[in-house]
């Protein structure tokens, strides 16, 4: 067993491309779930538009750039058509619209139907040579130190990334220290007062999915951009659950919970499948497990750790214990 | 006050009324949980709402401030119909209520519980939390927090969370942070329940306050004591109904009201 | 006189592909038929669909090899031909190797399909869709009295319903099970279904509960139990889906000049069996009217001397049965497979909402109105797109009615 390779392989995959996407979702997940209560189960379905989006447009003859505003506006109208209905309700009925919606978008994409648009199960591919024209690094260079490197394509595709995550924590953090952000966290508490003091809650719950969803689009977009293919099952309903695993591992309700959620779950994920493939080659398990048993062992320990990270620390890393004791009742 | 000359009858007219009402009714599936044929409540007094429980006065004040609707029926606020306005707007014309069950916002400090309380905020809106300056205007509505958190004698908690306050202390914070809307008139609903005697009687000072300041206040109340010190005028519900109206010394002494409301009581 | 379809492989390309020849075999000559439509997924996953030339070549792309399922679509034959078996329509493990252009025969003859004529198809759809809205309706009922007593949303709803097919193939056809026949089998996966949902409040939801962890975590506790459940059955049982042995191919009978597989006529009628008896539970039995004076007021309930806990379980265990045998059904109706339970709770969730989220007969009316709805569309929109329309009923249906059909309007904001 090679643990120097199984450690630098979950380092790489903690701060790689794919990290920075699940920390933009997790993000705009953060906004929605820990600071304004919304449980929006199908952030799967923001990232799915956001990334079509783009794609689309650009297999269309759109430009790129155009595609990432096409990207965003899909997400901005999702939130519409699935806020507008649900969240005059009570919290169950965004969570019940959001899974489903996000799971039927998925199999629409996918289906012989959208397939002039969407190419079906076969997805778009390379529809970012814009984004990688404007890298600086080679393309086929490596940079980092020994053993532990990023291919240039790579590192710009992170650079960008991270940087967009940056920003949007930026942004968040100057939103939640403001008043509108006391005021989504006054709704998450109680709605009905909120309302009794003047507040539009509809306005806030809605501006708040919206802007969260937009996030989630453009990690979806980045996660898209980074493959230069997107598929259907990029967008499978787990995707959602590992961005709540992300959320709460940092601390629901923190400006940079997400970011550390989303290292820390990368880190364990790769580590995870490192180790698994190693023991399994050095022929641990013998014949009880086979090499997809350990991808379907990992979504076993994603489930229970949502549960156990909701019932026993809920604050996450970051979260304050003393807080989440508040009975407000 | 300008209620001695009103006339003691159940649906009286009133000189300057700022709340009327009219043929109001809402059932819950055979229950007639409110059925008012008129109301008026006048500008500028203590008003006490008082009536046997299950009586409908939390239901006519959800009515009242568009957390419920009618089934059919009129009220208007200062001369303008209410009837159909979203809670939040009813808020903003200038009529606030608390809330029964006391709703605090518990991972809120109880300063932040107060500033939220603040209307017309620029940075509460996004493009204003993002795009203007709020600071100034913040600051004045922190000062006017702690103005009134002193007021209510609540300045040494400011940064406490409020899910960490006691009821009795809640109820006080709820009632403060109404008061942050400047509201033309604040509708209570016992705000008195489960508050320790001793900030009853500051809480009774405030209500006097408040009136002393000019608005007006609707407020739930059992404790006939505390009805009969602060209350220009006393409107007895039973059964969804006003059965009686009146100062409070008529009230104390209308047979109607022991029979219906003491008598309810006391069976229960 | 018997058809064979098939043989000459379609060139193509690079990849991989399964295809075929659509053809009526009469003695030598062989008569192509155009328009045949073919279904290709993968676990459960549509991957693509294939529709016959003039020639009565067909193919589909395919993303790499695999174990596919081919479908012939029985609505698209026309007038005249039908398949030799009406239930061998599905070939559920087609394998292709790499670069392989796999070719699959279905046999086909002269004869009267459900397609013959826009009536049938129809009544044929309209029956389906009441066996389907059956499924769905007994989901659906288990989920919103478990949410009435609880408040409680139950993500993991779906993998109760799978948990009872996965009983009925463990006694009925698997390999280290007794073998029992079918209807055998039902009885215990029905049991031990309910005792499954027993154990999970006992053991995970009362805990919760005590520890006043609020409702929005206890949903997020519930998506992670399904992600969990969900992929330890994947571990277990595999990706594919698998029929059962008893009743997989059945003649159909003429219901008013509609031809119907028996199957579905029992599922269909035992299902209103047991929701009439659901119902009489709660009108009749003293825990029916503790569970509905629960649902309607926990603190009253409680206050009135209901030992609230003791009807939750009971709730459980009657919820998680009826979702065990939904499970029996649609595995019955269509095959095994570890994700059916997730697949049919977004129809769940769409005909509790459209009922009124938490009444047991707004569910239940929900289910078939939603079974019937997207059955009978495929007869004017793509088969792809039924469970978007579900989807479409429900947004709908919060945008003007949030209640429900046979909620109580209540003040939301
Ligand atoms: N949402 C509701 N659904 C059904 N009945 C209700 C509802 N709200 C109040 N009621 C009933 O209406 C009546 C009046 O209740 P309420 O206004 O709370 O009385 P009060 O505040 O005077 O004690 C009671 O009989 C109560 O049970
Ligand atoms: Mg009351």
């Amino acid at each position: 067993m090679d643990w120097t390779e199984i450690l630098i392989d979950a380092a790489t995959a903690s701060i790689g491309p794919v990290a920075a996407a699940y920390a933009l979702a997790a993000i705009g997940l953060n906004l929605q779930f820990g600071y304004s209560g919304l449980l929006n189960f199908g952030q799967a379905g923001f990232m799915l538009v956001g990334g079509y989006g783009a794609a689309i447009t650009v297999e269309h003859g759109g430009s790129f750039w155009l595609g990432i505003l096409v990207g965003i506006a899909a997400s901005v109208v999702l939130g519409l058509i699935l806020g507008g209905p649900t969240l005059r309700l009570r919290a169950d009925y965004l969570a019940i619209v959001t899974i489903s919606a996000a799971e039927i978008l998925r199999l629409i994409v996918r289906s012989g139907w959208a397939e002039p648009l969407t190419n079906g199960v076969f997805g778009i591919q390379g529809f970012a040579n814009p984004f990688f024209d404007l890298n600086p690094l080679a393309t086929a260079g490596r940079y980092g130190w020994g053993d532990f490197t990023f291919q240039g394509r790579q590192l710009w595709v992170m650079i960008v990334g991270w940087s967009l995550v940056g920003l949007a924590t930026l942004l968040l953090w100057k939103l939640i220290a403001s008043p509108w952000g006391r005021a989504i966290r006054a709704i998450r508490e109680d709605e009905d007062a909120a309302r009794a003091l003047g507040k539009n809650v509809f306005g806030y719950k809605l501006q708040s999915l919206i802007l969260g969803g937009a996030l989630g689009g453009a990690a979806g977009m980045l996660l898209a951009v980074e493959q230069q293919n997107i598929v259907s099952d990029s967008f499978l309903p787990q995707l959602t659950f590992f961005l709540y695993v992300i959320v709460i591992l940092g601390g629901a309700g923190t400006i940079l919970g997400p970011i550390f959620g989303a290292i820390v779950f990368r880190f364990l994920f790769q580590f995870f499948d490192g180790f698994m493939a190693q023991s399994q080659a050095e022929g641990w398990y013998g014949d009880l497990l086979d090499a997809t048993d350990a991808q379907q062992i990992k979504l076993v320990l994603v489930g229970a750790g949502l549960m156990a990270l909701m019932v026993f620390r809920p604050q996450g890393a970051f979260g304050n214990r003393e807080e989440l004791l508040i009975d407000d009742n | 006050m300008t209620t001695n000359t009103i006339a003691a009858e159940p649906g009286v007219a009133k000189p300057d009324p700022i709340l009327v009402v009219d043929g109001l009714q809402r059932t819950f599936g055979g229950l007639h949980a409110v059925d008012v044929d008129h109301l008026e409540i006048q500008r500028n007094t203590i008003t006490s709402l008082i009536g046997p429980n299950g009586a409908g006065k939390t239901t006519l004040f959800n009515l009242l401030t568009g957390f419920d609707e009618v089934d059919a029926g009129t009220f208007s606020l200062n001369g303008e119909s209410l009837v159909g306005v979203p809670s939040y707007r009813v808020a903003r014309r200038g009529m606030v209520r608390t809330f029964q069950l006391t709703k605090s916002l518990g991972r809120l400090t109880v300063l932040e519980n107060m500033m939220f309380g603040a209307p017309d905020n620029p940075g509460e809106s996004l493009s204003g939390a993002m795009f203007r300056r709020w600071r100034s205007a913040e600051a004045d509505i922190e000062a006017r927090s702690r103005e009134l958190l002193e007021r209510f004698g609540m300045d040494h908690m400011s940064s406490e969370y409020a899910g960490s306050l006691s009821g009795g202390q809640r109820k006080l914070l709820e009632m403060a942070r109404s008061l942050m809307v400047e509201p033309d008139i604040v509708m209570l609903d016992e705000p008195m329940a489960g508050v320790n005697p001793v900030l009853t009687q500051s809480l009774l000072e405030h209500i006097k306050a408040l009136r002393d300041d000019g608005r007006t206040v609707v407020f739930v109340e059992h404790d006939m004591d505390v009805v009969q010190e602060i209350s220009d005028w006393v409107i007895v519900l039973a059964e969804g109904q006003v059965i009686a109206e009146g100062r409070p010394e008529q009230i104390a002494s209308n047979p109607i009201v022991i029979d219906a409301y003491l008598g309810t009581q006391s069976n229960g | 006189m018997i058809g064979l379809i098939a043989l000459s492989a379609p060139a193509h390309a690079q990849a991989e592909t399964v295809g075929g020849t659509i053809q009526v075999a009469e003695g030598a000559e062989r008569t192509p038929i155009a328009g045949v439509v073919i279904d290709i997924s993968l676990d459960g996953e549509d991957i693509g669909t294939g529709t016959s030339d003039d020639t009565g070549i067909w193919a589909v792309d395919v993303p790499g090899p695999g174990t596919y399922q081919a479908e012939l679509d029985v609505e698209s034959l026309p007038d005249g031909v039908a398949p030799t078996d009406p239930d061998s329509t599905l070939l559920d493990s087609v394998i292709v190797r790499a670069g392989q252009n796999k070719v699959i025969a279905f046999r086909l003859g002269e004869g009267s399909v459900a397609a013959a004529n826009r009536y049938k198809q129809l009544g044929n759809l309209f029956i389906l869709g009441l066996k389907l809205g059956a499924i769905i309706a007994l989901s659906a009922v288990g989920l919103s009295l478990i949410y009435g007593v609880t408040g409680l949303i139950n993500f993991a709803h779906g993998e109760l319903l799978t948990f009872g097919a996965l009983m009925l193939y463990f006694f009925h056809v698997s390999g280290g099970g007794p073998g029992w026949p079918l209807l055998l089998a039902a009885i215990p996966a029905v049991i031990l279904g309910g005792l499954f949902g027993g154990a999970q409040d006992r053991l995970l939801w009362r805990p919760l509960r005590k520890r006043r962890i609020g409702n929005i975590a206890m949903m997020v506790v519930s998506i992670g139990l399904a992600l969990a459940l969900r992929n330890f059955f994947l571990i277990i049982f595999d990706g594919q889906p698998r029929s059962l042995r008893d009743f997989a191919i059945q003649d159909t009978v003429d219901i008013l000049g509609i031809p119907v597989v028996p199957k579905t006529l029992v599922i269909i009628g035992a299902s209103l069996v047991i929701l009439t008896c659901v119902g009489l539970f709660l009108q009749k039995t003293k825990t029916g009217i503790a569970v509905r004076a629960i649902a309607d007021n926990k603190d009253l309930a409680e206050s009135s001397g209901i030992d609230v806990q003791s009807v939750i379980l009971s709730t459980w265990i009657l919820g998680a049965g009826l979702a065990a045998l939904s499970g029996v059904f649609f595995g019955v109706s269509e095959s095994v497979q570890y994700n059916m339970g997730f697949r049919l709770l977004l129809l769940t969730f769409a005909a509790t909402v459209l009922g009124g989220l938490g009444t047991a007969y707004g569910a239940m009316l929900g289910g078939f109105v939603i079974g019937i709805a997207i059955e009978m569309s495929t007869y004017w929109i793509d088969t792809e797109l039924k469970n978007a329309l579900a989807l479409g009923l429900l947004i709908v249906m919060l945008l003007f009615r949030p209640q429900g059909l046979l909620g109580r309007k209540e003040r939301l904001g």
